[in-house]
């Protein structure tokens, strides 16, 4: 099967569609900035992998999905979970440990869902989530409704056996279901082109029989085009689709990993292609990012005073609901 | 002796083997330039090269099942999984392939491989990273089980571990690497399946092993201020398991508690209370007691993770409460 070809001219894009992009780019960028913030002050503790630079791929991508539509995300996944239109505030009770949070204060950063907004959750197992996401569209084949899974992932989930296996599964089925590879180009420290022989990651899609498509990763709009097509094909039954988007992280693996191995060259270039800056082109009228600025920051204040003021769980009640043998 | 840290003493149990023996190698995620995330294989990558200290794409299965072919064919790799949590990703191939190929083909196989890996809770990185799984591995005949508490015992028997010639399952825990402890200055080997008394006693015998092992020290020194004498046996090895060291210190006691951090179901705790019943009844003057984990996965919030570890004053109040 060759891969697809480009689009074409898409049909132009409704304002509010785009404004909501912008917002969850911006509240993405200012959720990250704040919790590794919070990290600094002991807020925060485990591992902490800001989606920094990345922003686009989730904003693009979800703008196209319907509420009912499922998400599957990774450790990197708070904007994969702001996109989806989760609460800031319950996000950040989660991240901070506290009994308000999605998860109730067990699963942290690593781990959080919302089943509000369909976010079946992040992973703390690299490529743990590519199963569950096909999974999830075979819940809807066998449910005969039409929604759609968007399962994020990064490259270097994409060399793990399970990539393999569900892509080839998704293919056979025709599940509805749209991989979306977040190609930032690094798995912590190794560069893509140190773990495969072959960097064309959106080329494996049609090794199983499923359209491979290649976007610009840091242009949400770009995202957004290709993943309503990919979503219109699984709604319509016409199966799966392998999105490779093509970012960059703009810094370290982990909150304490200052990135020194990243190329510089590559990073200022990435930089320079900053996906908030891009979007806030798009739409070219600073009295409405502005707007929505505002609107964040309220919002985020909102949510790390609600985040902070909560109670931590109750340790006698979570002893008591664990089983003596 | 000299003072070293649990991760450099793993580092060197490394180093002195790879210069010994051409055929040891190492494969694992970031172990080589950037030396591994707790810093073991750190300048192995330079002394040894690309050819001994692989980086691998994160295909544990698949990586983990080409130690075993690597094995076959005489070398002897280490292999390392970042987390024991991610070890459930390459059971088939230690648990199908690497425990049974000496078995199934006669003794014809061998499969000398090492699998180096990580377990424990204790820095807030919740259910899938801070699991303590060794009795998923200590169920299968066919594997030795290591879990050392010490820098020097780290060294010894990773060398041990090495040399043997069937798989062995290492496990460190993470909040050993960073801790200091005496290790001999000349080379040297620990023997594995040998226990070892880590403090003298005779009220009661505490029998632990990897970060645990710390705990009962804890315990036991703040008992004798009481005037309870407990005897502390760190057991190093799991499998095979020293029944002898075990039997004889709690003929001498009367008493004994197992504690460990895994949970308490299904946990190697229950195997070894069951053994001494069977094999020590008549010189037991009470119940073997069980403090372990409990039986919950491990959750992120600081507070309610501290709850599900055994704790210095739950060992404490545990041998109270049977003397
Ligand atoms: C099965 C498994 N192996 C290893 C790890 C350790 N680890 C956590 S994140 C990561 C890198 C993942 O790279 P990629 O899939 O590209 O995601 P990115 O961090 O770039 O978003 C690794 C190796 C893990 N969590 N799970
Ligand atoms: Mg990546």
């Amino acid at each position: 099967m060759a891969l697809t070809p480009p689009a074409g001219d898409p049909a132009p894009i409704a304002e509010p569609i785009l404004l909501g992009i912008y917002r969850n780019i911006y509240a993405t960028r200012r959720f990250e900035l704040t919790c590794i913030e919070l990290y600094r002050q002991g807020h925060i503790r485990g591992y902490l992998h800001p989606y920094l630079g990345e922003e686009a791929v989730a904003a693009g991508a979800c703008a196209a999905l319907r509420p009912d539509d499922y998400i599957v995300s990774t450790h990197r996944g708070h904007g994969h979970c702001i996109s989806k239109g989760a609460d800031l505030s319950l996000m950040m009770a989660e991240i901070t440990g506290k009994a308000t949070g999605y998860c109730r204060g067990r699963g942290g950063s690593m781990h959080i869902s919302s089943k509000q907004v369909n976010n079946l959750g992040a992973n703390g197992i690299v490529g743990g989530g590519i199963p569950i996401a096909a999974g999830a569209a075979m819940g809807i084949m066998v449910r005969q409704t039409d929604q759609v899974v968007v399962a994020f992932f990064s490259d270097g989930a994409s060399n793990n056996g399970v990539f393999a296996e569900s892509l080839n599964m998704a293919g056979i089925f025709r599940l509805p279901v749209i991989f979306m590879l977040e190609n930032n180009h690094y798995a912590v420290s190794t560069p893509i082109e140190c773990a495969t022989g072959c960097c064309d990651l959106a080329g494996r899609g049609p090794a199983y029989g499923v359209p491979g498509i290649c976007v610009d990763g840091n242009d949400a709009v770009a995202v957004y085009h290709e993943t309503l097509r990919a979503a219109g094909r699984a709604r319509r039954g016409e199966g799966p689709t392998l999105i490779e988007a093509k970012t960059f992280r703009h810094g370290g693996h982990h909150v304490n990993d200052p990135g020194l191995y990243m190329d510089p060259q590559a990073l200022a270039e990435w930089k320079a292609r900053d996906p908030l800056t891009l979007m806030k082109q798009v739409i070219a009228d600073p009295s409405k990012t502005r707007i929505i600025e505002t609107e964040v920051e309220s919002e985020l204040e909102a949510a790390v005073a609600f985040a902070l003021r909560s109670p931590e769980p109750d340790v006698a009640e979570f002893i008591a609901g664990i089983p003596e043998h | 002796m000299v003072e070293m840290m649990y991760r450099e003493a793993l580092r060197r149990a490394l180093d002195e083997e790879m210069q010994r023996d051409p055929l040891v190698f190492l494969m694992g995620e970031t172990i080589a330039e950037r030396g591994g995330s707790y810093k073991v294989t750190e300048g192995l990558w330079q002394k040894y090269g690309s050819r001994r200290v692989i980086d691998t794409p994160i295909a544990e299965a698949s990586f983990t099942g080409m130690a075993v072919g690597a094995a076959l064919v005489g070398c002897r790799p280490v292999v390392e999984i970042l987390f024991v949590d991610f070890a459930m990703l390459v059971m088939d191939q230690i648990v199908n392939q690497a425990a049974k190929i000496e078995f199934i083909s006669g003794g014809q196989g061998k499969v000398p491989m090492v699998l180096r890996t990580q377990g424990g809770a204790g820095n807030g990185l919740a259910a899938q990273h801070s699991q303590s799984l060794e009795a998923l591995f200590y169920h299968i005949p066919g594997l030795k089980l290591v879990m050392p508490a010490t820098p020097a015992d780290a060294c010894g028997l990773l060398k041990s571990a090495i040399r043997d010639d069937d798989p062995v399952i290492f496990i460190e825990h993470k909040l050993l690497y960073m801790t200091r402890g005496p290790v001999p200055e000349e080379e040297f080997l620990i023997p594995l399946g040998k226990a070892e008394i880590k403090r003298p006693g005779r009220d009661a015998t505490l029998i632990t092993y990897s970060h645990m092992t710390l705990k009962c020290l804890e315990a036991a020194a703040f008992l004798e201020k009481e005037g309870i004498r407990v005897e502390v046996i760190d057991l190093r090895t799991l499998a095979p398991l020293d029944t002898e060291t075990l039997l004889d210190s709690v003929r001498r006691t009367g008493r004994a508690v197992v504690v460990h951090e895994a949970c308490k179901r299904g946990g190697v705790g229950g195997d070894i209370a069951a053994m001494l019943m069977e094999q020590a009844y008549d010189d037991l003057d009470g119940p073997v007691l069980r403090i372990a984990g409990r039986n919950t996965p491990i959750p992120y919030n600081l507070k309610i993770e501290r709850a599900c570890v055994p704790s210095v004053e739950e060992i404490v109040a545990g041998v109270l409460s049977i003397l």
